[in-house]
């Protein structure tokens, strides 16, 4: 393909390239040619593994063979799938995850498996046992975490879609910082089989894109209720996709929790000009008290390491994964642990550990899961009055590498906006409301359980009022 | 504040060896966050009931069908060290 006839099959959004694809003027094999050198030559530290060749996609598929970039927690079968993480260094699973079979199935065939923060656990992607990710508008600072490589690879346009998982705030935070789309849904949304868990009653896959159109189009074919995993329900209805210009009648509530102390300067006014966009556009906005959603970090803090602690127990060194020890059975657990996890797992696992311990149960497991309860009880009352909850996604823009990562507190803070959705089991979805000092600000719309096609409506026409053409790869 | 003793006893649960420095900065670490943790312990929570898990899920038994599972050379394909058709460990009690 000439040069210029190529640069504009990469400029397309997956949903134009699937059009193009159906009509005829594009294949999927040549798209994925196109994007597979692309990423072959990146230097952004966002891919941990390319596919050779792009696996059959059947004739009729929806998606056309628009490839997708996968996060590294994903099993694929065959594949080295580590999540990040030096213990799992060259595991290749014997099954593939449900959400990528499923998009495969669909006709988006993954592309390459991508860098991400140990088994999840961060918010800068600097957690990585294989490196961190340059955040593509300023190399010097982090794509955010801990889905970072695939938010990079979207945003540098490496890739034309990418799926993440979203704990507490790992699609969101980093699509955020990348000046791109990313969405959490419901939790049961989408199956968890092949997702290596970290905390499971909160982790959720969720697709980060160039804009809100191709989130709607990916998330349609992630949906379904599936027999491997229990917690899997079946979606109300196929998934529209959005065509809303207008916000008429449509009602925002703005919490003063989440959108001022705390908040950097800068983010604040990007969020105050996307909530006069939103009246510009026929919306109301209010403030609406999330009284709870203050001590959400906290909770989390306690719920999200107690279940990963229990998670993470699996490696031991005997089933898969890398072994040490000196011959002697504990030795054997104690070593290969403390090998195979980098520092963040390791306080993780210790922060469980301890809040589930003898004694302290009760003081920290149990009031966190009371905490829980009063954070969904705040949103069931908030969406008695208001259709979706606006506040920024992350308090502040793109850090620098190494500015947080001798604080976990600093770090822990990032995703203090993303956190409260997640105990509340809500989707929730950011998108790019401006630019602050050069770089990328997320606004969040947060909605009830099941309400992803309101959010993805009001996502899409504040998208096209904010007008937000960001692409650092063309400049 | 954390102490060195608790530090070493949860590790112990977590079946983490720490190496000394980790020790004394896991220590320090820890409390700052726990710090911030034990702000929840100021909210009222009597009465509230707690939640585990947010769908109003109720368990459901599938039937009770057979299928193939993972054949054997394959679940063991990734162990570091298979022995006699199993995952290989060393003996509970030690050496032998």
């Amino acid at each position: 393909m000439a040069a210029r006839a190529s640069d504009e099959a990469l400029s397309l959004t997956a949903a134009a390239a699937v059009e193009r694809i159906a009509a005829g003027e594009l294949s999927g094999a040549e798209l994925f040619d196109l994007y597979r050198e692309r990423a072959g030559n990146e230097d952004l530290g966002a891919f941990l593994w390319l596919s050779e060749a792009a696996a059959d996609v059947p004739a009729d598929a929806p998606l056309g063979g628009v490839p997708l970039a996968v996060k590294d927690v994903f099993c694929v079968e065959g594949v080295p799938s580590t999540a990040g993480s030096r213990i799992l260094h060259g595991y290749r699973p014997p099954y593939t995850a449900t959400a990528v079979e499923r998009l495969a199935a669909a006709g988006a065939p993954m592309l390459g498996k991508t860098n991400m923060d140990e088994f999840a656990m961060g918010s800068s992607n600097e957690n990585s046992a294989y490196g961190p990710v340059a955040n593509p508008w300023d190399r010097e600072r982090v794509p955010g975490g801990s889905s970072g490589g695939s938010a990079a690879a979207v945003a540098a346009g490496l890739a034309p879609w990418a799926i993440g998982t979203d704990t507490g705030g790992s699609v969101r935070q980093p699509a955020s910082l990348c000046g791109i789309v990313g969405l959490k849904p419901t939790y049961g949304a989408v199956s968890r089989y092949g997702m290596i868990a970290f905390a499971s009653s909160l982790d959720q896959c969720g697709p980060l894109t160039r804009d809100v159109t191709d989130a709607a189009l990916l998330f349609r074919h992630m949906v379904g209720c599936d027999p491997c995993d229990s917690t899997s329900l079946d979606y109300p209805a196929e998934v529209p996709l959005p065509t809303a210009e207008r916000l008429d009648g449509v009602r925002f509530g703005a919490p003063p929790e989440l959108t001022g102390e705390g908040i950097e300067p800068g983010v604040l006014e990007v969020f105050n000009r996307v909530r006069t966009t939103i009246e510009e556009l026929g919306g109301e906005v209010e403030d609406i008290a999330l009284p709870h959603t203050a001590h959400g970090l906290a909770a989390y803090y306690v719920l999200a390491p107690a279940e990963a602690s229990a998670n993470l127990s699996r490696y031991d060194g005997v089933r898969y994964g890398m072994r040490a020890g000196d011959g002697d059975l504990l030795s054997l657990y104690e070593e290969t642990r403390a090998e195979g996890f980098g520092d963040e797992v390791k306080r993780r696992i210790m922060l469980g550990t301890y809040a589930l311990s003898s004694g302290y149960y009760e003081a920290y497991y149990g009031r966190a899961q009371r905490v829980r309860t009063k954070i969904a009880e705040d949103f069931r009352a908030a969406f008695e009055r208001v259709d979706l909850v606006l506040t920024p996604t992350s308090p502040s823009v793109a850090f620098r590498l190494g500015e947080r990562t001798s604080d976990p507190l600093s770090m822990y803070l990032s995703d203090y906006c993303a956190v409260p959705m997640s105990l509340a089991g809500i989707p929730a979805i950011s998108i790019p409301g401006g630019l602050s000092d050069g770089l990328p600000v997320g606004i969040q719309l947060a909605g009830p359980a099941f309400s992803e096609p309101r959010i993805l409506d009001a996502a899409h026409a504040l998208e096209r009022a904010v007008g937000f053409t960001g692409e650092p790869w063309r400049a | 504040m954390i102490e060195r003793d608790q530090v070493l006893h949860v590790a112990r649960l977590g079946r983490l060896k720490l190496s000394e420095e980790e020790v004394e900065r896991m220590a320090l670490e820890l409390s700052s966050v726990l710090d911030h943790i034990e702000k929840i312990g100021e909210l009222q929570l009597d009465g509230v009931e707690p939640t585990s898990h947010v769908l109003p899920l109720e368990n459901v038994l599938r039937d009770d069908v057979p299928r193939a599972s993972l054949p054997r050379d394959r679940a063991l394909a990734e162990a570091p060290e298979p022995a006699g058709g199993g995952f290989g460990v060393p003996s509970p009690g030690g050496e032998g």
